[in-house]
């Protein structure tokens, strides 16, 4: 196989003549300059006319004035994954123009900004020049509404460079702005100015175009995955939220605090039947959340990577003492404050055994917007039933991007409560003991205060089944036995894998998150370049359930593929395996900030299976 | 027959499990006079939570009111727990029992917290000048100059929290010494009527290790160096209120439920609702050596934490599904502004 895949493509493309439906936009620009309208209109207008698409905004941990660039994929086969390769740069940033342009593969198409003069840069490039300032000029008199709408000028040019329909921008813009209406009209005005300049000053050299397409995004939704969490954890009827802001996590909470606002205010005395509280720091929000949960509450925090640092403490506390608590963890690259504004699943480690002493915590594993919403409500039901901290462990990627996803469904089942006491139980069971395995399951019953079931001493500090402190070696271990009992039940409540079984016993692949949209797209590749039938076995939550060991028993080569750098999961993996199981397991890694690609992947699968070029 | 108080209880009904600190801790005063309160105030212990950090103090909430959850977590971090129950729960009564490193120390920044919140809650710290559960080492509360059992002299000055929690926003506010049961019943059972953060800072000697010759903070020291602001008198809600007090020398401030709080000037011109005044005094009293005792800082009518969020009146911890989900129609309402 020595062409590769992008010759052939590119060859393709030119005996077509074009490329429809099938490329990747990155427009870059200065944060702070108002792109992020510009950019959605963008994604959203190719979106309403049937095409998939994915937005990604790679961006700095800065308020205003470091570079910014964002994504836009089109892809007919509805791959939304990130894409490495960019077929169509927008540069708007002096300073990273010149890095931009040189990286491009040849072929590419480039819409710059006139006065940074880039086409002096290559020969090999397809040059666009607009000169924005001259055409922001007679849009509006104010330098500062001038900075804010320029960017829209560029939608404009791409809206005739690409054939995307103007009426679709419009459409978006207006979705996008909703009842501003001074402010649609100056940016339909700096829109027009760049479509009427593009059709007057620059013919169509590259293959690019926007088609319309039927039957893959009618119905879809476009939204982030914090705000699907959000919806998620409201719907889960949560009732108390402890919080502190930090990137890439503050819009999950501060979605929620909208959404809560809406819906869930009592609808006769008008006061709300929840209470959201910005905490000092981490470890106070998930400190309040523990001691809601003790109370009853449906208590929840969400934070990432240094936050989860600092909820160790209460973590143990809330696993040994037995508290539920939902804590979302939107990873973001570490170690230490790393890179706050770049992706990774850096934390899968780290939270399965959050806190010192002998701990573990279930955790699970959303790899789509979807999921987002449907695991928030898993992990309030898990956490009661489970009377334990539960770990939601997404990431920047599917928590601030922008992804495609069918719209959410109403949820069919009611809460679970978990072994709540009540009087008919006490008659049952006799006498009460706050830690006695009465079922068999590892998980006992439960008292809160105000319940009027008979109260009980909780602690951090070693206890007995009645919850008295106790320094007794076999409290003490029948105790931390227990534990596991319930941690084996958990194997049977998390959410399930997805399992498809094509590798015919050869390669097996576990994912799990956001890898997966880059998973499905290798796959394909795998199989139509390579003829390599693999088997997927996507990983939804931890502890992991049975299938996944029968799943590496099941095929000879197991490549497990973390958004790490240590290969976190296929480590946690390798803990509860065999030693042939072992032996069967390869770890494939990525963690340079950026989510992981398909073709990086297909590439490394590749190479560890000796087929590398 | 046992006394019973007027909701039919005896006042073994506020007892806890057996103390298992030294003989003669000034904590276990503190705990007796818990007691003492709860029972005389006809609180029923099922009402109550009892929540605490890590150290010797933290361990007295399973010396008193058994039938009451508790709750000992970790150090220093009882303010937010305690802040999570309470919201969660605004029908119970919390007491929260911490010390002075629990609080003073690793807890500082939930404390500063706490009181800014103005959380409804009785905060006790009890306040020995060292850690005893590690034998003795200084904490933040330790007096400049100060000594160890071993020699080692404090070189640091000490926070005084009641000056913080007055600055800080806590709206009643007071100090008192655990060998002087009179005064700190009285100002416990106004602290419980009291709505909104009640931090009582209570010097309570460590026997074992504080309470030599070169600590201020030992039995000996605290007895010559106590100055009672006032005599404080407490008048529950349910009593008749009928004590004739000289209205030349006699403060009264009256709590949310109706319960009084009678202040027998001692000190002239104080009086306990000037922030300002009371800060002064608190700076004044320390540079003489003095401990200033009774209630330093009130203020009756001030808003708590629970009623500024707005919440329903029923607990948040028991509202059902029906009042939590909101319906369909709300999801595809929602649905449908991300088309």
């Amino acid at each position: 196989m020595s062409v590769t895949v992008a010759e052939q493509e590119t060859a393709a493309r030119a005996a077509s003549g074009r490329v429809v439906n099938d490329f990747s936009i990155q427009i870059a620009t200065v944060n702070g300059s108002g792109s992020q309208t510009a950019n959605l209109v963008l994604l959203r207008s190719i979106f309403q006319m049937g095409v998939p698409v994915s937005g990604k905004n790679m961006f700095p941990s800065n308020i205003a004035g470091l570079p910014t660039w964002y994504t836009v994929r089109a892809s007919s086969k509805g791959y939304i994954a990130r894409k490495k390769e960019v077929d169509l740069l927008v540069a708007m940033n002096a300073e990273t123009a010149k890095e931009d342009v040189l990286t491009l593969a040849a072929g590419a198409a480039v819409v710059y900004d006139e006065p940074l003069k880039l086409n002096a840069l290559r020969n090999d490039l397809i040059f666009y020049p607009v000169p924005f300032d001259k055409l922001i000029a007679p849009v509006t008199t104010d330098a500062k509404l001038r900075r804010l709408v320029r960017n829209m000028i560029y939608d404009g040019v791409l809206s005739r460079l690409l054939s995307i329909d103007m009426a679709q921008m419009e459409k978006a813009l207006r979705k996008q702005m909703g009842k501003k209406l001074k402010a649609i009209e100056l940016n339909m005005n700096a829109l027009k100015a760049g479509y009427d300049f593009a059709a007057a000053n620059l013919p169509k050299r590259d293959l690019l175009v926007v088609e319309p397409m039927e039957g893959k995004t009618e119905d879809m939704i476009l939204i982030e995955g914090n705000a699907a969490a959000a919806i998620g954890c409201m719907m889960a009827g949560v009732t108390f939220v402890g919080w502190y802001p930090i990137t890439p996590s503050s819009s999950l909470c501060e979605s929620l605090i909208d959404y809560l606002k809406k819906y869930r205010k009592d609808p006769e005395t008008g006061k709300a039947t929840y209470a959201v509280i910005q905490a000092e720091d981490e470890i106070a929000a998930l400190g309040m959340v523990i001691g809601a949960g003790w109370m009853g509450a449906r208590a929840m925090t969400s934070t990432a990577g240094p936050g989860l640092s600092l909820m160790a403490e209460f973590t143990g506390l809330g696993y040994y003492a037995e508290v539920p608590a939902v804590i979302f963890d939107v990873q973001r690259a570490g170690p230490s404050t790393g890179l706050p504004t770049r992706t990774g699943q850096q934390d899968i480690l780290s939270a399965a055994v959050l806190s010192h002493g002998d701990t573990k915590h279930p955790m699970l594993l959303p790899s789509s917007v979807t999921e987002c919403y449907t695991m928030a409500m898993d992990a309030f039901d898990l956490s009661e039933r489970l009377q334990t901290p539960v770990f939601v462990m997404t990431d920047l990627d599917l928590g601030m991007n922008t992804w495609m996803s069918k719209p959410f469904d109403y949820p069919t089942t009611g809460y679970d409560r978990g072994k709540r006491l009540d009087a008919d139980k006490l008659k049952t069971i006799g006498e009460f003991a706050r830690y006695r395995d009465v079922d068999g399951d590892g998980i006992p019953y439960r008292t809160v205060p105000g319940d009027g079931m008979p109260p009980f001493f909780t602690r951090g500090s070693g206890h007995n089944e009645k919850a008295l402190y106790s320094e007794r070696a076999d409290d003490y271990t029948n105790n931390l036995d227990r534990l596991v009992k319930k941690f084996e039940t958990a194997r049977t409540l998390v959410p399930k894998p997805d399992v498809q079984m094509d590798g015919r016993g050869g390669v097996g692949i576990i994912a799990y998150g956001t890898t997966h949209w880059a998973l499905i797209e290798s796959r394909d590749q795998l199989k139509n370049e390579q003829g390599l039938d693999t088997s997927y076995f996507r990983l939804r939550a931890y502890p992991f359930t049975k299938d996944l060991f029968d799943f590496i028993d099941a095929h000879d080569r197991v490549y497990v593929i973390d958004q790490n750098r240590d290969g976190q999961m296929w480590g946690l993996i390798k803990m509860e395996c065999n030693p042939q199981q072992v032996a069967k397991l390869r770890s494939i890694r990525h963690y340079y900030g950026l989510p992981i690609d398909g073709r990086s992947l297909t590439t490394e699968l590749l190479n560890q299976e000796g087929k590398g070029k | 027959m046992a006394k019973v108080n007027f909701i039919g209880l005896e006042s073994t009904a506020y007892r806890g499990a057996k103390t298992t600190l030294c003989a003669g801790c000034g904590h276990n005063a503190i705990t007796e006079r818990i007691i003492d309160s709860f029972f005389e105030l006809g609180i029923q212990p099922t009402d109550v939570i009892k929540l605490s950090g890590i150290g010797c103090s933290s361990k007295s909430p399973a010396y008193f009111l058994n039938a009451a959850h508790g709750f000992n977590s970790v150090h220093g971090r009882m303010p937010s727990l305690a802040t999570g129950a309470v919201v969660a729960n605004r029908k119970m009564i919390a007491i929260g029992i911490s010390g002075d490193g629990d609080t003073g120390a690793i807890g500082i920044g939930q404390f500063v917290h706490l009181m800014r919140r103005n959380l409804p809650i009785v905060y006790i710290i009890e306040d020995n000048g060292c850690y005893g559960l590690t034998k003795g080492q200084f904490s933040p509360t330790a007096d400049l100059g100060s000594t160890l059992k071993s020699g080692v002299i404090n070189d640091l000055p000490p926070i005084d929290t009641c000056a913080l929690a007055i600055e800080l926003g806590a709206s009643f506010v007071a100090r008192s010494f655990s060998g002087d049961p009179k005064q700190l019943k009285a100002i416990l059972k106004a602290a419980i009527s009291h709505r909104g953060t009640s931090m009582i800072d209570v010097l309570s000697p460590c026997v074992t290790f504080n309470d030599h010759e070169g600590s201020t903070k030992s039995y000996a020291y605290v007895k010559d160096h106590d100055e009672p602001l006032s005599e404080v008198g407490f008048v529950p809600y349910f009593e008749e209120i009928s004590v004739d007090y000289d209205p030349g020398t006699t403060t009264s401030v009256t709590l949310h439920n109706g319960s009084r709080i009678m202040l027998t000037k001692l000190a002239e011109d104080y009086h306990p609702t000037d922030k300002v005044k009371a800060l002064q005094m608190l700076h004044e009293t320390a540079r003489r050596g003095e401990y200033a005792t009774g209630v330093l800082y009130i203020e009756p009518n001030k808003q708590d934490f629970v009623d500024m969020l707005g919440i329903v009146d029923e607990p948040l911890a028991f509202l059902d599904q029906s009042r939590t989900r909101p319906g369909k129609a709300a999801l595809d309402e929602i649905v449908e502004s991300f088309r």
